[in-house]
């Protein structure tokens, strides 16, 4: 019983929250509307009994990429009343398109609870005596290696393709060379001098 | 009792809203990109869902590639929204022509 009140409530506050998320005039409470909906979808996984992905959920999501959309959102001063022009324009093809998805959607979801199709054996069954984060690392550090080295490198590609991008060189700025001064030697900087009496000194 | 096909309802109402919004802000990237996680997100519930439902832990670790692909997705588009607003001054991205693609 407690499952399906959590179930609900979970669904319900996700959904809401998403439709939220497109509809909200400022991006900023856009933002928060996705973290209200990343948590409440990670309380739907929980209730699967995916711990671990619920925590990574909670963990990148809501920890990194939504902080990321908060401070492109405010760092970038942009005239939001202008960007939303459109909306009411594009509603109706957004509406049909979306009333076709999600009719194509109930469709394909009659068919495979009508019987679906007998696809291959399971590959990695999960065992009742493990915890289920112990199961996936167990899985994760052996038969998917590769591919969690190759989530490595789609993450190192994305760092140094997000610095590449925004990283800028300031013109007019004088910074340090420190390879400069390290080469500069005492008889090309200092000068030697006898002046008269009386003679002054020229610089 | 709560089933696979309720896990699929939530999923597919989540990624029609998804589609919707980057249907009806076609001008605001930053609510397209936020579109786009959400859709993200109806794919990770609905693998998430199979896998309880199978019993079977590969939806889970492919659960997780998604996630990272989401992550890299998100910090590069919106590395290229930052020099975009340099370069233009705002980020309507329905008259975006630079490229002459």
């Amino acid at each position: 019983m407690i499952q399906l009140i959590a179930f609900y409530l979970f669904a319900t506050i996700v959904i809401a929250s998403a439709a939220m998320v497109i509809f909200a005039r400022n991006p900023v409470h856009s933002v928060m509307w996705l973290i209200l909906a990343f948590f409440n979808a990670a309380g739907l996984m929980l209730l699967a009994g995916a711990e671990f992905i619920a925590m990574l959920l909670v963990i990148v999501y809501v920890g990194a990429v939504a902080v990321l959309f908060l401070f492109v959102v405010m760092m970038l001063n942009i005239d939001f009343a202008e960007l939303r022009a459109g909306f009411v324009r594009y509603l109706p093809l957004g509406a049909l398109v979306a009333i076709i998805l999600v009719a194509e959607l109930i469709f394909a979801l009659g068919a495979w609870s009508a019987g679906g199709v007998d696809l291959a054996a399971r590959a990695a069954p999960a065992v009742t005596d493990k915890s289920n984060i112990q199961q996936i690392g167990e899985l994760l550090y052996t038969r998917y290696i590769f591919l969690f080295e190759a989530a490595g490198i789609i993450l190192l590609v994305a760092m140094i393709g997000a610095i590449v991008l925004t990283h800028r060189q300031r013109g007019g700025v004088r910074i340090q060379n420190i390879s400069s001064q390290n080469q500069r030697r005492p008889q090309d900087a200092t000068r030697l001098v006898d002046p008269g009496v009386g003679q002054g000194m020229e610089l | 009792m709560i089933s696979v096909g309720h896990y699929l309802a939530v999923s597919a109402v989540l990624f029609t809203l998804g589609v919707l919004g980057i249907f009806i802000n076609r001008k605001n990237i930053i609510v397209i990109l936020m579109a786009i996680e959400l859709i993200l997100l109806a794919v990770n519930i609905n693998l998430v869902a199979f896998s309880a439902a199978l019993g079977d832990l590969v939806g889970q670790v492919f659960a997780m590639f998604v996630l990272t692909v989401a992550a890299g997705e998100a910090a590069i588009g919106l590395a290229i929204l930052v020099i975009y607003f340099r370069g233009r001054g705002t980020i309507a991205v329905d008259d975006a022509n630079r490229m002459k693609g």
